[in-house]
């Protein structure tokens, strides 16, 4: 008989293999599920996860998609870690991309070599300017920033709306809402010719890097860390839980930003009324996946933005719809869920309690 | 015609999706546990509703598959928290995450496709009173089984010896467990309650509201849900006052817009999200006004030695 047991200490082997059995945990969902859906599982895998990165072109959509994945997964597992539940990534990555938007259509033609620094750094300064509310309000009136982050992200899309369908549309645009393309000046240019990926995954990269100084190395990010493990001895510590809040959730506006802008300025090239298939959400869950540390977030955001190749493989391939990578994300993250129990728990073998070893007593009785 | 019985009959079918939501989770909190997957749950209750709905012909059916699947997600949130004792925040999001996908997938054959709407009733008699029947009278039939619904939820949390213990587990589980009362158990059928209301909710959208499946219709609502039972104190009475409120919000703008307001939709559209960010600073203002009435044990695992 197996028993659940709690460990001594956290099993730090189960930390990092619990996202590994909860992918295998989705795929063998994933298979039984093309199995159901009448098509060839072993077809549909190599459809889904292999022929969309067998090609160079393939690979550079891989690290575009890793791109803004990478990007609010490293701002959002910072502020996870510090207990501050920030999830309206998406509205900051949108604020960053309307303000980085805004300022390239301000550009317009121009080739002022200043367009595109200035550009990214309104996005990031958006995208700040968006998580500064959630911030002020938690810190200032005790608002729970979960419901105050969400509701933005509604609004930030209804900002952005307007301004397509309105103020900032293209007025040569036979009425599609959507603003003039940008000029050479404000769009990235390429990093691998070829391919569509731009300087963006070297600064979400780097960023990382930076990212995992912060947390391992300063006292910023110690602080922080104590906060999400122990807010008491946090507190006793004498630790600003504003302090914290404040620099969790600008943080995550500053790299959500910056990855709206990297979009708007990089792939899609104009304003336009949808920039994101939901990445601020399913940076939650490469967050998660990547166990809140900076080097495992890049790992998630890998196996993230495969799930939306492989979705979009999956509707132009099979008929399937693109939905499905939504539905591998939330297994994804319920399998992670789970798997984690084993890092404070463990399996137990416990000596079966059987009928039989009760019943010596009896028989010497009986032979007595 | 007179625009304002118009006006409070839209308010009264705006309002009752975030009534069984909201009331659902005013259970699920009180028992401790903190459910933010409602969101997941009504679009998963959307478009089974609307599929057996649309299969069947019968609205009923729909609804009670509505709640069906809403109670199956539930139990997996369920088995997650209570038996695995997972984050109750971060199961939530999952949840959430995952029924909008499982949603969108399932769903992907049924948008665009035609229902009949779940129609108002007619009582003989008080239906026919101008003004006054139009106001009261002349709702589908989950309009008034909310009132009834608000009025048992209001009874079993204040009344019933079962909403006693419940209540007693949301505020010390580790007390309730010691006089020998089963923490698991309620906290599940809790879960599973709002579960059940979020499904409904869901299907009220897409067979009377709407009535049709769009890909993430609900666009929120849960979470407005979530928002109102904060708002109400956990209070049943102040929560439907809450979703009344709210749904005359979303109905003003409609109405804005159709008076011609010089006013972009866009920014008439935001007037719910902002409205539930500004009655949320007001009611988490004051500390004390949510330490002394949110459930002390809400969102904490909790794990008997025994």
């Amino acid at each position: 008989m197996l028993k659940l047991e709690r460990r001594a200490t956290p099993s730090s082997i189960m930390s990092v293999a619990s996202p590994l059995l909860a992918a295998v945990g989705m795929l063998v969902t994933g298979f039984v599920l093309f199995k159901v859906l009448g098509k060839d599982p072993v077809e549909a895998f190599y459809l889904f996860f292999v022929k969309p990165v067998s090609t160079t072109y393939g690979i550079g959509e891989l690290l575009l998609k890793t791109t803004p994945l990478l990007l609010c997964g490293l701002g959002l597992a910072l502020g996870f870690r510090a207990n501050v539940w920030n999830i309206g990534a998406e509205g900051q990555l949108t604020m960053g991309a309307i303000a980085g938007g805004g300022v390239a259509l301000w550009f317009g033609d121009s080739e002022s070599a200043f367009a595109m620094p200035l550009m990214l750094l309104a996005g990031v300064l958006g995208g700040m300017a968006w998580a500064a509310i959630p911030a002020f309000l938690r810190t200032r009136f005790n608002t729970n920033e979960i419901l105050v982050t969400l509701m933005l992200v509604y609004i930030s899309q209804l900002v952005l709306s307007w301004l397509v369908h309105g103020p900032w549309r293209d007025p040569q645009g036979l009425n599609y809402p959507q603003s003039q393309g940008f000029g050479d000046a404000e769009t990235m240019s390429i990093l691998i010719s070829g391919t569509r990926v731009t300087w963006g995954i070297v600064y979400a990269l780097g960023l990382a890097l930076v990212a995992w100084i912060f947390s391992q190395k300063t006292f910023a990010g110690f602080r922080m860390q104590v906060a999400g493990l122990a807010p008491a001895a946090a507190a006793y510590a004498g630790f600003s839980e504003k302090r914290n809040i404040w620099i969790a959730l600008m943080i995550c506006g500053a790299t959500a930003g910056l990855a709206g802008v990297c979009e708007v300025a990089g792939p899609i090239g104009r304003l336009q009324q949808q920039i994101s298939p939901g990445y601020g959400f399913a940076a939650i869950i490469v967050a998660w996946i990547g166990r809140l540390h900076p080097i495992g977030v890049v790992f998630g955001a890998l196996l993230m933005s495969l799930l939306y190749l492989g979705g979009e493989a999956a509707q132009m391939g099979m008929g399937l719809p693109s939905a499905i990578t939504g539905l591998f994300q939330g297994l994804l993250l319920f399998y992670l869920l789970a798997a984690d129990l084993f890092i404070t728990f463990r399996l137990k073998r416990v000596a079966p309690v059987e009928a039989n070893t009760l019943k010596p007593p009896v028989q010497a009785e009986t032979a007595a | 015609m007179n625009p304002i019985v118009p006006m409070i009959a839209s308010t009264v079918v705006a309002a009752t999706p975030l009534i069984y939501a909201a009331l659902g989770e005013t259970v699920v909190e009180r028992s401790g546990v903190l459910n933010l997957g409602i969101e997941g749950m009504m679009l998963i209750g959307a478009v089974t509703g609307f599929a057996t709905t649309y299969a069947t012909g019968s609205a009923a059916l729909g609804f009670l598959a509505a709640a069906c699947a809403a109670v199956a997600l539930s139990l997996l949130f369920g088995f997650l928290t209570l038996n695995l004792q997972t984050n109750q925040v971060a199961t939530g999001l999952a949840l959430t995450l995952f029924g909008i996908g499982l949603s969108a997938f399932v769903g992907y054959n049924y948008a665009g496709l035609p229902v009949n709407r779940l129609t108002p009733i007619t009582i003989p008699g008080l239906t026919a009173i101008p003004v006054v029947g139009d106001l009261l009278f002349h709702y589908d039939i989950m309009v008034y089984l909310s009132i009834a619904l608000f009025v048992g939820v209001q009874w079993f949390l204040t009344k019933s010896r079962t909403g006693l213990t419940l209540r007693a587990i949301g505020e010390s589980p580790s007390v309730a467990h010691s006089i020998g009362k089963s923490v698991l158990k309620t906290r599940y059928l809790a879960v599973m309650f709002g579960g059940a209301m979020a499904g409904i909710a869901g299907a009220y959208l897409s067979l009377v509201q709407t009535p049709m499946w769009v890909e993430g219709m609900s666009a929120g609502k849960g979470w407005i849900a979530l928002a109102l039972v904060v708002f109400g104190t956990w209070k049943p009475t102040r929560i439907v006052v809450g979703a009344y409120l709210f749904g005359g919000v979303t109905q003003f703008q409609l109405f804005a817009q159709g008076f011609g307001l010089p006013i972009p939709t866009e920014f008439l559209s935001m007037l719910p999200y902002a409205a539930t960010i500004i009655v949320l600073v007001i009611i988490c203002r004051d500390p004390k006004t949510i330490l002394l009435n949110q459930p002390a044990s809400l969102g904490r695992s909790f794990h008997s030695a025994a």
